[in-house]
């Protein structure tokens, strides 16, 4: 990916309105894999009890994780929209603690990008959650 | 045959509104993406109010895919915690007073949550139901669609699996 193309991505991101109200921002964009970070925040949280965060704020930083896997891939003309999105929770956010994303586009077509992502809070070895999509291939051949 | 005298409907409503009122407002995040739930009986359709926050693509302008997901999944939550207590709530067995004074009781936890995207969300109001398949002991599933003007058309929908809070909790 190219120097332009990345900052355009990253300035992309930076312009989604609820990327910023959740405190997301990302940490690598490139070559159909994404990072981002989203710091730990009381309005967040999904359990009062406990305060772990919901589980709808971490899909929202997967989703977005994602996408911007799609967008930088090299064979990517352009934006992108998810198809769908399955999240396996395998545990609960340590309260405190930000959540990291990853995310690989390993697969993309002219009509289709598959992907992976993972979420992780200060435990690298034990993920709190997988997600795994389809996201649509905006601007190709129609 | 005799059977007890209906109580009145006001203490009915106040006392079925006290309770989702707790459960929903007790949540934070809930509170941050603004969602409230209308009640006709026990039947619950959650509404997400617009708002510039929750965009995700600011050139259509659309809902984020994040947002969508989030308001089925609470919508499921909320759902299938509402389904759990009805009867404790009806019968009295659960004090809506404490509820009230923020002591909630435990929430079916997500185990996998699957998103489809439909149509992409427009910036207005948008609409969620979730529909209990299976609710066992331990382990449910539901189904939720979400939708904006037009009930038929849904923009999203989801199918969750919930791991059940013990039943002394």
């Amino acid at each position: 990916m190219g120097a332009d193309k990345k900052a355009i991505a990253s300035q992309f991101i930076a312009a989604i309105p609820h990327a910023q109200a959740l405190g997301m921002e990302f940490t690598h964009i490139e070559g159909g894999r994404a990072e981002a970070r989203m710091p730990y925040d009381e309005r967040f949280v999904g359990d009062p009890k406990t305060g772990v965060m919901h589980g709808g704020a971490v899909s929202a930083l997967l989703d977005t994780t994602c996408g911007a896997a799609v967008m930088s891939h090299p064979a990517a003309p352009g934006g992108t929209a998810t198809i769908d999105l399955r999240i396996d929770y395998m545990r609960a956010a340590t309260p405190g603690q930000a959540i990291r994303t990853r995310a690989h586009c390993y697969r993309i077509t002219k009509s289709v990008a598959f992907v992976r992502a993972e979420a992780l809070d200060d435990d690298e070895d034990l993920p709190v959650a997988t997600a795994t999509g389809a996201f649509t291939v905006e601007g190709a051949r129609k | 045959m005799t059977r007890r005298r209906p109580e009145p409907v006001q203490v009915i409503k106040q006392r079925r509104d006290s309770a989702l009122s707790a459960l929903v407002h007790g949540v934070p995040y809930i509170q941050f993406l603004g969602i409230e739930f209308d009640r006709r009986g026990d039947e619950l359709t959650a509404v997400l109010p617009f708002a510039d926050k929750l965009i995700g693509n600011p050139i259509l302008p659309a809902l984020h895919g994040g947002v969508t997901a989030a308001f089925l999944e609470v919508t499921a939550i909320i759902g299938l915690s509402w389904a759990y207590l009805w009867d404790d709530i009806e019968s009295g067995t659960l004090d809506v007073d404490q509820l009230v004074a923020g002591k909630l009781p435990r929430l079916p936890k997500t185990i996998d949550f699957t998103v489809d995207y439909l149509r992409s969300g427009l910036p207005r109001d948008a609409y969620a139901r979730a529909q209990i398949n299976r609710s066992g002991r331990r382990y449910a599933s539901v189904h939720v669609e979400a939708w904006q003007d037009n009930r038929h058309r849904a923009f999203a929908q989801g199918t969750g699996h919930f791991l059940m809070p013990p039943s002394d909790g």
